[in-house]
């Protein structure tokens, strides 16, 4: 039986009259990389702020490690490794004074050198966090989350604002953190990062989750196919619930005209596409 | 780590942060001398009003590298994110402010003992009379105005604010308050203002260390004014803290 890391139960956040967070409920296992994806104001990050005890929640349950974080357990907060949305740095400080410093708050910290290795940040050692570029400073957020050596590390958008190759590289030591065990509840509101690191993603949208599961899953949970072609220059696409039938009528016509069937193609929905539909059904909805 | 080893180390990590803004640390230093060469020279004060002078700039420096001090780095670390971070580890809290606030108490040590020390040398003003009566203002005024520092940081919006925030309450509060004259000929409303808050008696006690040397006796009045203002800002502290 797989333990459970985070178990959330209709939770509520309200501000004033907003409601943010609306009756959320999910699961996270140990081990496992869980995506909270979503449009920004969806209630993404009060969610992971009330799992990180930073917020107080208006109703339902949450345990986090077997913790109330509510309850802001020192031990909790020694197993747990944080990067929010936004860098908390003293700009004076030197990335291994930084990562040194913080890491002596924990009972069991992972070796500054070795951390800052892990993060890519070799060669910065000595220079200020203020002197650093904005991809380097999220690479010390990682590594101020790690140091640690937490069982459980929470990413609230974590590449935000990274070119490609330092996304690809994030993607990577987010890939070497679930190598070695490390439970990961991760943000994002880009798709392909969900698709890439998460086992499992939830879709939120206006504080409720819209649709729960593998990423694979999701996709071929919608089970139309999208067949395309070109006719005299125009772009056909016809949607399908059976494309062995519609291709074998398509192709049939078109032999039996004796042409052809340019830029045929057969695709099924991905996750973005999943995605759209569910967060453009709501937004109908709520009109 | 215990939070007492956590506090020193919080302790090291801020004095090593302090020498790196140069600028700041020599300001921070220099500003209660510049006001003590400049006063005492430009109205040749005599030896009466150097009595004055030493102990008003010796409360002034308490203030500023407390009150003054922690309400900017507090509000510069709520908004760079600093106290959020901090938040979210397993550092004691009590560790966290010991540390900060020890070095605020570094800063105004070093401060009162040069002003000491430069009023004897320089000025001829005496050695202190009363060396507990002296610890006992320093700690109380520390206490004080250091929390109504971090106090005052959250009614700061943000850091480009800081500086008017702290300067509408520091320069009112300095002038009415004795630092450069006696506030014996001072309009009765400004008195009795300068009377409710804390600065003055802080003066008035370190004036009876250092110049007359009436002992803590004397002042006991004083006394429970500026400890009555660091319950209030301990309460105020605690009470209203913003993390973020």
């Amino acid at each position: 039986m797989t333990e459970t890391a985070i178990q959330v139960d209709g939770l509520r956040k309200s501000y004033g009259q907003l409601e943010a967070v609306r009756g959320v409920s999910f699961a996270v296992s140990r081990g496992e990389v869980f995506g909270l994806l979503g449009p920004n104001g969806a209630g993404k990050t009060t969610t992971v702020e009330i799992l990180e005890g930073y917020r107080e929640r208006s109703g339902g349950e949450v345990t986090v490690l077997g913790f109330d974080p509510a309850s802001r357990d020192r031990e909790l907060r020694s197993r747990v490794g944080i990067v929010l949305q936004s860098s908390g740095f003293y700009p004076r400080a030197t990335v291994r004074e930084a990562v040194a410093h913080f890491g002596a708050a924990y009972p069991r910290p992972r070796d500054p050198q070795e951390t800052i290795a892990l993060v890519g940040l070799e060669g910065k050692e000595d220079t200020r966090a203020g002197q650093l570029s904005g991809g380097q400073q999220r690479r010390l957020d990682l590594a101020l989350a790690l140091v640690g050596d937490p069982e459980l590390i929470f990413l609230d958008e974590p590449t935000t604002g990274f070119d490609p190759a330092a996304r690809r590289a994030a993607w990577e030591v987010i890939r070497s953190l679930r190598g070695l065990g490390k439970t990961i509840l991760l943000t994002t509101h880009y798709l392909d990062e969900a698709q890439a690191l998460s086992d499992r993603v939830a879709i939120v949208k206006d504080g409720l989750i819209v649709a729960e599961g593998p990423p694979s899953e999701l996709s071929s949970r919608r089970s139309s196919y999208l067949v395309s072609y070109q006719d005299n220059g125009h772009r056909v696409e016809l949607e399908t619930e059976d494309p062995t039938e519609l291709l074998h009528r398509l192709t049939g016509e078109a032999l039996a005209r004796g042409s052809r069937l340019e830029g045929l193609s057969v695709s099924r929905p991905t996750l973005e596409d999943v995605y759209l539909e569910l967060t453009a059904q709501h937004e109908g909805e709520a009109e | 780590m215990s939070t007492a080893v956590l506090t020193w180390r919080q302790f090291r990590f801020e004095r090593k942060l302090f020498w790196r803004n140069p600028s700041a640390a020599f300001f921070n230093f220099t500003l209660p001398f510049l006001f003590l060469i400049l006063i005492a020279s430009v109205f040749g004060a005599d030896r009466k009003e150097l009595n004055t002078l030493i102990p008003g700039i010796a409360g002034m420096s308490v203030l500023g590298t407390t009150f003054t001090a922690l309400a900017y780095t507090f509000v510069f670390n709520r908004e760079q994110g600093i106290l959020k971070r901090i938040r979210g580890t397993p550092m004691p809290p009590l560790a966290y402010f010991g540390g900060v606030i020890a070095s605020a108490v570094a800063n105004a040590a070093v401060q009162v003992t040069l002003i000491v020390v430069i009023g004897h040398v320089f000025y001829d003003v005496s050695w202190p009379q009363d060396y507990l009566e002296l610890v006992v203002f320093v700690v109380l005024g520390v206490i004080a105005f250091g929390s109504l520092g971090i106090a005052f940081a959250n009614a700061i919006p943000n850091f480009d604010a800081a500086a008017a925030y702290v300067n509408a309450v520091f320069l009112p509060v300095i002038f009415i308050s004795g630092v450069f004259y006696s506030t014996d000929s001072m309009p009765r409303l400004l008195k009795a203002i300068a009377v409710a808050l804390p600065l003055k008696h802080v003066i008035d006690g370190l004036s009876g260390a250092i110049v007359t040397g009436t002992g803590i006796g004397g002042h006991l009045t004083a006394l429970a004014v500026v400890a009555g203002w660091a319950v209030a800002g301990l309460f105020l502290t605690v009470r209203y803290f913003r993390w973020d």
